[in-house]
């Protein structure tokens, strides 16, 4: 593939976003970034991994933040800046790859290979998910869904904007309770197959 | 009443804008300051005299604003123009030094004389820290400093946070020590007349010991973390050279010329009767004469935020002043302390720390500065000893936290950016009992020697 192509995947938490992401890097050959994208930051470096990944994807403490000539004491704010820096030199580069959130529908707008997808579940799905996958009780995976999507909100929100999971953000937005994961999946596939074409 | 209630309105918005960042903060001090002279000055008071009072550009054509001959006076109410004037001068002689790449060549100079070795460049940039802050602004030592810290941490195996978080609470130490440090003291000095000698003769003393107090609490609370690997062999001819730091050795050399001008102007400025707003706009314009064609870049980069900022911020404050309020808080400090001088000292020094410690501490010390000179003239304690009280308050206080003061922030975000984020609780564990031991210290020192 000649054109550079770059899938950004948005998803809502128990949604299967994720999932669906990595079957769509496999069956295109792409490298998939996620939180893996502070480890390959920390090797680059030479610098703790674990250090970086307690902030990945964090909202800003606005109350315990403060700002001074354009720099932050927030750690959350400074992490984020450096994964939409390492996401831009990637792109720069021509590389062609698939990112899970991290704000990548907006910080990659200008590229002209950019497919931004936002997938999104029912809700009972989404519990039902979750409670298959952690091994915990509805009431536990409810509070859990609403916990990380509260913070995924907050984070998204205050880099971009346009607003998390709003649709007119997004190339494609689907719901990924009606065909489930591998059937999402293939749908998706087949759309930036088609999208690919016209780059 | 309706003045007072609405100067006080006023003010809280600001602060919690200011706190909150949701419009830039020069904006919201702009702002308020407007309001201000509006609907306080004008519509509640009908007051003419506040206003011209208040914005006080007067004072900066008359000769004691560039040149005292005798003691210096207490400056009027309202606009601190000496403070401003300063400042800006002041970040024009840093641009040109940064530019000429005075402080990479010494933190690589001083590196290359400790022979890289992680203990005594720990000790060493500490030192440094607190001295260039008692001349420059601690913003820019501290940029500066993490940013070489970090490079060297990379180069030679070692945690940069720990000589990052020392070297942030050296930089508002040493920023106490002088009249030219740190913000507050700049109003404190401007505005209650007192000179870089008599700073240092008694902020600059508590400063000094506490240094050393500190120094020693640093090297007990990192020894470990910084020698974990300071046995490995590094290839010293492989660092980056001082040299390599200077980018044009003319501009190198009357960058430092111009910085030692300003050091001795500042340390002999009693004497010579060349007030403060003088000595800012004759370094200013003698870096930007021999700047040459650079001189517009350097202006570009003056952070003009700041001193928007600073303008806004006196005009609210005199709103405080001018309706009287402040005098209510400093009879309501006379009243809690019963009258008692040493209890007074405490609950400025405590309070203004503890304040300073969540809220930027310029607005704080430009409101507590009529509220000391009110309870002087009430109380009968002498205003000195209260504005040393309040200068330590508000200068160390601000090192406790994260957002205490503007080199915390700059320091910690260095840092992040390079992929060392620091936490509240990092930050804290280290920041917090060495804050306390200052402030202790300073308690000690104003009792001692005062009382």
């Amino acid at each position: 593939m000649s054109e550079q192509v770059i899938i950004s995947v948005g998803r809502e938490f128990g949604s299967g976003g994720h999932e669906i992401a990595e079957k769509l890097a496999e069956r295109f050959g792409f490298t998939m970034y996620d939180v893996n994208l502070l480890r390959e930051i920390a090797v680059e470096r030479n610098i703790d991994a674990a250090s970086l990944e307690k902030y990945d994807e964090i909202p800003k403490k606005r109350f315990i933040s403060r700002n001074v000539r354009g720099y932050s004491n927030s750690p959350e704010e400074n992490i984020a800046n450096l994964q939409f820096e390492y996401l831009q030199k990637k792109a720069k580069e021509g590389k062609s790859f698939v990112v899970v959130g991290r704000c990548s529908e907006a910080i990659l707008k200008e590229y002209k290979g950019l497919i931004s997808i936002f997938i999104l579940a029912d809700k009972s799905c989404k519990s039902e998910r979750i409670m298959r996958l952690r091994n915990i009780s509805k009431a536990e995976a409810e509070a859990v869904m609403h916990r990380h999507d509260k913070k995924r909100k907050e984070y998204h929100n205050y880099y971009c904007t346009g607003k998390w999971g709003d649709s007119r953000n997004y190339d494609i937005s689907i719901n990924s309770s009606k065909l489930g994961i591998d059937k999402t999946a293939d749908y998706l596939e087949s759309y930036i197959k088609e999208r690919i074409k016209g780059l | 009443m309706a003045a007072q209630i609405l100067a006080v309105i006023i003010f809280v918005v600001m602060f919690v804008m200011i706190i909150t960042e949701k419009i830039e903060r020069h904006i919201v001090t702009l702002g308020c300051g407007l309001l201000t002279l509006v609907l306080v000055f004008g519509v509640c008071m009908h007051s003419m005299g506040a206003i011209v009072e208040t914005l006080n550009i007067h004072n900066i054509f008359t000769l004691d604003f560039w040149y005292q001959a005798g003691e210096a006076s207490e400056s009027s109410s309202g606009i601190n123009w000496a403070t401003i004037i300063f400042i800006a001068g002041m970040m024009v002689m840093v641009e040109g030094m940064a530019k000429a790449g005075f402080f990479r060549w010494l933190c690589m100079w001083l590196a290359k004389l400790v022979n890289y070795k992680t203990i005594p460049l720990f000790m060493t940039f500490m030192i440094m820290s607190a001295v260039l802050a008692m001349f420059i602004d601690s913003i820019t030592v501290i940029l500066f400093l993490a940013a070489v810290t970090v490079e060297l941490a990379q180069l030679l195996r070692f945690n940069p946070i720990p000589m990052i978080l020392a070297e942030i609470f050296c930089a508002n130490l040493g920023g106490s020590a002088t009249m030219c440090g740190d913000p507050p003291n700049i109003i404190i000095g401007t505005s209650l007349g007192y000179s870089f000698g008599d700073f240092i003769s008694n902020t600059g003393l508590i400063a000094g010991i506490s240094l050393v107090c500190i120094v020693i609490f640093f090297y007990f609370s990192f020894r470990k973390e910084l020698k974990k690997n300071a046995a490995q062999a590094i290839d010293i001819s492989s660092l980056p050279k001082p040299s390599e730091a200077i980018k044009d050795k003319r501009d190198f050399i009357i960058s430092c010329v111009i910085f030692l001008v300003a050091v001795v102007m500042l340390i002999t400025h009693a004497q010579t009767g060349l007030t403060v707003a003088f000595i800012g706009l004759f370094i200013a314009l003698i870096t930007l004469i021999t700047s040459g064609k650079q001189a517009l870049d350097i202006i570009k980069k003056v952070d003009y935020k700041t001193v928007l900022f600073f303008i806004g911020l006196f005009v609210v404050v005199g709103g405080l002043e001018q309706t009287g309020i402040l005098e209510v808080v400093a009879a309501f400090i006379g009243n809690i302390s019963g009258g008692n001088a040493m209890l007074m000292i405490a609950i400025i020094i405590w309070v203004s720390a503890i304040a300073s410690a969540f809220v930027d501490n310029i607005p704080f010390a430009a409101t507590m500065i009529p509220v000391i000179k009110s309870l002087s003239a009430v109380q009968g304690t002498d205003l000195s000893v209260l504005a040393w009280a309040l200068s330590m308050g508000t200068d160390i206080g601000g090192s406790a936290t994260p957002i205490g003061a503007s080199a915390n922030v700059v320091g910690t975000s260095v840092a992040a950016k390079e992929g060392y984020p620091i936490g509240w609780g990092t930050y804290c564990k280290k920041a917090v009992p060495a804050t306390v031991i200052v402030l202790a210290v300073s308690t000690v020192c104003i009792f001692v020697r005062y009382f």
